[in-house]
């Protein structure tokens, strides 16, 4: 018996090997005809070869952002790895507005990584810093290098060391296979952090993005469930009978808006995880849901057909007023607000399909931002500047992102079966 | 092949006990549970750590049920889009399940709402649900008792079909009595 066990366990761990790692490739699909241009210079390399093409990983998260087009290597003539070894004039001939240049070394487990930042127009460094990384980090290293160029240069805070929750699917009908996983925001090293035969859907980052909210149909009727990603640990906020759907978190992150259909319909509710306590904040006989809470955290987006056909609407939470958004069209849906308040991304319905599409609150101006006609559950990047949807290419679930203003986008295909459900985590640093 | 089958939810119940952490408790504590509407009662939730490997059988091929007569054997009904009223065409296989249910008033099932793929996934859970309660309404005119049934909305994350026609959503957008 105690052989069996020892097999299965062993079988079980080379399984859940092949499940845990996964990773999601980038394509870029649309460049932006406003990029700024700018080099990305090999970085030297002291001592053995390296994992990381730091270089390559800075340039990449540059250019998917919309906002630079990196030159590529082969029209550099010279690869400087220090500002002291810079000739401006070389670069500018070459119409770069920009230059980054640096060295790897190893240092003792790990890596000790220096770089420069030049304004090559003005002939001067805008940044220099050396960053240690431990060995597994080297890629975490790159990406926090790419949020400081790019705050440097755009003013906008960097989001490339953030992550993406996402839901995996394959099958049909009954025999169907469910994952929950969470990548680095270019798609690279997906874990596995929940696997079912019965649907798992609507991942929602806690603020302080150690937490993830989701849907599970695990014992077949659905329940939110908390699960803290480091250790794994679990617990299940709501199974009421009905819905238990579209759990979002407040910004403070204790309380978690969600759409619970207990009393006959979907409603909005508003649970205090901690007390377990719910507020109802919707009443009335049409369908509420798709609860998303404004950055200030005074207020609640959410899609409800009271109107007809589904439309967005905001609930002030002090005064319980409610107004409605979205006007354009006959099926708006699934709002999340930016993160400076000023703007919805939602799936809008056109004569193209379903698109993800932006609505500046104050003008009431709609704004179509993809070019699909099955795109889904839009989620924002923490800096506002990306927002990645799913999408369909081919025959399956593909995940992709498309710059605020539309301009640029990618796409992140995976090698397994339908992928959806992105959610963008907050700054994790 | 049983023992296949017992191994494979082993497996996947041991990988998610790791993935909940290795704690020896698998990780789930009970929350908030709240069934004490007409006809959850007794039903409850599966317990702790019980992830995944139960599902089979949700399409209404489960045909243990040991009572008297025998359970219709159409078990889904069709929509049209965006509509959640019963086609006439399918008011006799209601008509039966009722019948079914009120001479068998220790019967059970749970009316399975779906949707096809088109719209946001959770507006969808809304819809399927809505389907599944003009189901239930239907039913209990029929004079079926509200004990006996239960309604869980898949929205649109269980699809009978596969594909981005007309044909595949036809198919998708329906009710099933899970018994």
């Amino acid at each position: 018996m105690r052989a069996f066990m020892t097999t299965w366990l062993g079988a079980m761990l080379l399984l859940f090997g092949t499940l845990a790692h996964a990773n999601l490739t980038i394509e870029i699909t649309r460049g932006s005809d406003r990029a700024t241009p700018i080099a990305v210079v090999p970085f030297a390399e002291d001592g053995q070869s390296l994992p990381e093409d730091v270089a390559e990983v800075i340039s990449d998260n540059l250019e998917r952002s919309g906002y630079f087009e990196p030159l590529p290597r082969s029209a550099m003539f010279n690869r400087p790895a220090t500002g002291e070894e810079v000739s401006f004039g070389e670069w500018r001939a070459l119409d770069v507005r920009y230059l980054v240049v640096g060295r790897v070394a190893r240092e003792g487990d790990g890596y000790r990584v220096r770089y420069e930042l030049l304004d090559v127009s003005g002939g001067r460094r805008m940044l220099g810093e050396t960053v240690t990384a431990s060995s597994g980090e080297l890629r975490g290293g790159a990406h926090y290098i790419s949020d400081q160029i790019f705050e440097a240069i755009t003013g906008i805070r960097g989001a490339f060391a953030t992550r993406i929750a996402y839901v995996t699917a394959r099958g049909v009908g009954d025999d169907m296979q469910f994952g929950l996983y969470v990548a680095d925001a270019d798609g690279r090293n997906g874990q596995q952090v929940l696997s079912s035969r019965e649907p798992i859907l609507s991942p929602a980052w806690s603020p302080d993005g150690r937490k993830l909210a989701y849907v599970s149909f695990e014992t077949e009727r659905p329940a939110i469930y908390i699960q803290e990603l480091a250790t794994g640990q679990r617990v299940r906020a709501t199974s009421f009978e009905g819905i238990n759907g579209a759990p979002a978190w407040s910004p403070d992150g204790r309380k978690l808006a969600m759409t619970l259909s207990k009393d006959g319909q979907p409603e909005i509710y508003v649970m205090d995880v901690g007390a377990r306590s719910f507020e109802r904040i919707t009443n009335n006989s049409s369908i509420d849901t798709e609860p998303a809470w404004s950055p200030d955290g005074r207020s609640l987006l959410f899609t409800s057909d009271r109107s007809g056909g589904p439309q967005l609407y905001r609930h002030d939470m002090s005064s319980g007023q409610v107004e409605r958004l979205t006007f354009t069209g006959n099926y708006n849906a699934r709002g999340r607000f930016a993160p400076d308040g000023e703007a919805i991304f939602l799936i809008h319905r056109s004569s193209n399909g379903y698109q993800v599409a932006r609505q500046d609150l104050e003008s009431g101006r709609l704004v179509v931002l993809s070019e699909s006609r099955w795109d889904e559950s839009p989620s924002v990047a923490p800096n506002g500047t990306m927002v990645i949807f799913a999408t369909q290419a081919g025959n399956s679930g593909v995940l992709s992102a498309v710059s605020a203003d539309g301009r640029a986008s990618y796409r992140l295909p995976s090698a397994q079966g339908d992928v959806r459900e992105p959610a963008w985590s907050p700054f994790l640093n | 092949m049983q023992f296949k089958s017992h191994a494979r939810t082993l497996a996947i119940a041991l990988s998610l006990a790791f993935v909940a952490g290795c704690s020896s408790t698998g990780g789930t504590q009970d929350g908030t549970v709240d069934r004490s509407r007409d006809g959850a009662a007794g039903t409850g939730v599966a317990g702790t750590g019980q992830v995944s490997g139960t599902g089979m059988g949700t399409n209404g091929q489960r045909a243990g049920q040991q009572v008297d007569g025998r359970i219709p054997e159409v078990r889904t009904i069709y929509f049209d889009f965006d509509r959640d009223n019963i086609r006439s065409e399918f008011e006799s296989v209601l008509i039966a399940h009722a019948r079914y249910l009120r001479s068998n008033p220790n019967a059970r099932v749970v009316l399975q709402g779906h949707t096809d793929e088109r719209g946001t996934r959770e507006y969808n859970m809304a819809l399927g649900e809505r389907r599944a309660r003009s189901v239930e309404r239907f039913l209990g005119v029929q004079g079926v008792s509200p004990s006996q049934l239960e309604i869980v909305s898949y929205g649109e994350e269980r699809p009978a079909v596969r594909g981005h026609n007309d044909e595949a959503y036809a198919q998708n957008r329906r009710v099933v009595f899970a018994y």
